[in-house]
């Protein structure tokens, strides 16, 4: 059986606080998830809930203060290993003395490409990215924008069989983002592991197999973006125009919600036809009848907010 | 290696695109001028001023370029995060490291020798010749750069795991000792005690001893150096260079680049 894309067993890391260093804040606890190759993943959770933790954690950046982690079968010490990684930093920032196309050609040197595959690459990223008229610039008269761009194209400039990406479409403006979207689906198409954190729901839901949620450094949910906030139907939404004429069409609409010239109104499953019936005896025009499902961002606003409670609560226990 | 290489090669480049070199100006118009005023004062001793006053100034700009430059090696790029990306690039940190201290020690070997050229040119100028006795000159700057090389590696080493205020204080600190290693032996004289006379003559081979590079008053004079001189010199600055950088290694190889 193929050995997952990237694993991790029980990952946990505690940063020194204070002036001696002798207190310690727990920024990641426990993490245990696995990414299959192939797939692309979304790490999801609001700012300091660890997602950046633990990708620095994954390319040797900061090391663990327990716990094991594994990408393509080798441990994460292992820096051959990142022959096969590609990594875009979060906010990055690159030697800002070099031309785009000087900074490609510097981390290509270290894939021991010959110096017209270098160059070939190089302008094949640039071109990728957008940055074709831009690439004899120096990174220091680029945009936070345009460094974000440089920055996905050294993640991928080496053909790598795993790409980890911190906060991709962060800084980006609409059409960046767009074109960042379709650099990750491209990679998933060509059968890469795309591992990529966000705080941006609607990307993880369009682009992402599967998701796992983080809050608080610990996981709270991991699995396909429908999977996770459960398949369980919510009720009914009925879309329908009426006119507030009679008895009978006030009463209900007195239950239902106006949005623009139409009304909404939820109602259990069970009871769905009979609202109906309803509505047709009122002389309302039904325009559509949905189930209501949670979103991801239902979701994670209800983790978020739970942690938060119990954060608060923990704080009170602590001043009594 | 190729990667090693690489890292030095970048790091020369940055020292050349942020002007470290344009200190070769200011030497350059040093040595015009000296060499200007002191065709005005006696013949004799024209010759012991140019060499005096260019090795001292060889001496004095490369140690400010190793310490300023060199406590930034590791520390900037940590703080500007340009390391992350690198980092996650199948090159280990070691090498980094070394790569490192290589293109520092690259840059000051180009600007020492360019400024050991203005030296010559300025003694030709006052002496209309060059003669054997100039050897020594030449010693006494290539003594220059290993001194250099050795103060490189010590703001490497501390770049490593301090601010670089910190770092400039460590290596200043650690090269003004390095002055005064022959002193640190001999403290028969003074009133320290014994266990403090042991202790600070245990410390002194810690230390790195600059005094065994330092022959400018023989080159000034035109005086040989013993050429076991030279071998030694170079085999204890190798060595020492080879220490601090494995320390520097072991030390951010277990650093949390945050």
């Amino acid at each position: 059986m193929p050995s997952p894309a990237i694993q991790t067993e029980n990952l946990t890391k505690d940063y020194p606080t204070g002036f001696l260093h002798l207190k310690k804040r727990r920024s990641l606890e426990g993490l245990t998830m696995q990414v299959e190759e192939g797939e692309a993943f979304g790490f999801l959770g609001p700012n300091g809930a660890g997602k950046s933790t633990t990708i620095k954690l994954l390319m040797g950046i900061i090391f663990p203060t327990s716990g094991t982690a594994q990408i393509l079968g080798r441990p994460i010490t292992d820096v051959e290993m990142h022959k096969d990684i590609g990594y875009l930093p979060e906010q990055p920032y690159f030697y800002d003395y070099l031309t785009a196309a000087e900074l490609l050609d510097y981390f290509a040197r270290f894939y021991n490409f010959s110096g017209a595959e270098r160059k070939e690459r190089v302008a094949k990223m640039l071109k990728k990215v957008g940055l074709e008229t831009a690439g004899k610039i120096q990174l220091r008269k680029y945009s936070k924008g345009m460094l974000q761009r440089v920055g996905l194209a050294q993640a991928i400039l080496h053909d790598p069989k795993v790409v980890i990406l911190d906060e991709p479409m962060s800084g980006l403006d609409p059409i960046g983002r767009r074109e960042v979207r379709d650099i990750i689906l491209e990679l998933k198409q060509q059968g890469k592991t795309v591992l990529f954190s966000t705080h941006i729901l609607t990307d993880a839901e369009t682009l992402c197999d599967k998701v796992g949620v983080i809050v608080g450094g610990k996981l709270q949910g991991i699995g396909r973006p429908d999977e996770i906030v459960g398949l369980k139907t919510q009720g009914m939404e009925i879309l329908f125009e009426a006119n507030a004429g009679n008895a009978k069409s006030t009463a209900i609409l007195a239950r239902a919600k106006k949005s623009g010239s139409r009304y909404s109104l939820r109602v259990s499953e069970e009871s769905v036809y009979e609202a109906l019936d309803e509505l047709k005896a009122a002389g309302a025009k039904i325009a559509s009848v949905s189930q209501v499902k949670p979103t991801l961002e239902e979701y994670f606003m209800h983790l978020v907010g739970k942690d938060r409670a119990q954060a608060a609560a923990v704080e009170v226990s602590d001043n009594k | 290696m190729s990667r090693i290489f690489s890292v030095a090669v970048n790091t020369f480049r940055e020292a050349v695109r942020d002007r470290v070199l344009y200190n070769l100006v200011f030497f350059a118009l040093l040595m015009i001028a000296a060499a200007i005023f002191v065709g005005q004062i006696s013949l004799e001793i024209e010759s012991i001023i140019i060499v005096t006053l260019g090795l001292s100034a060889i001496s004095a700009i490369g140690l400010l370029i190793a310490v300023f430059t060199g406590v930034g090696l590791v520390s900037k790029e940590i703080e500007k995060r340009t390391l992350y990306a690198l980092v996650a690039k199948p090159v280990r940190r070691w090498e980094f490291l070394v790569g490192k201290f290589g293109g520092l020690v690259l840059t000051l070997a180009v600007n020492t020798v360019a400024m050991a050229l203005g030296l010559f040119l300025a003694l030709l100028f006052v002496k209309r010749s060059l003669g054997p006795a100039d050897v020594t000159t030449l010693i006494a700057v290539y003594f220059i750069f290993l001194k250099i090389a050795i103060v490189i590696s010590l703001a490497l080493l501390f770049s490593c795991f301090t601010s670089q205020l910190l770092a400039i204080l460590f290596t200043v600190g650690l090269y003004i000792a390095g002055l005064f290693i022959y002193q640190m032996r001999d403290l028969s004289g003074s009133k320290l005690s014994p266990a403090t006379q042991l202790f600070f003559t245990w410390i002194s081979y810690l230390l790195p001893n600059f005094e065994n590079f330092n022959v400018m008053a023989a080159a000034a004079h035109g005086k040989a150096v013993p050429g076991s001189l030279i071998w030694q010199n170079t085999l204890y600055a190798a060595t020492y260079c080879v220490i601090v950088l494995t320390l520097a290694s072991v030390v951010f190889s277990r650093r949390n680049l945050k």
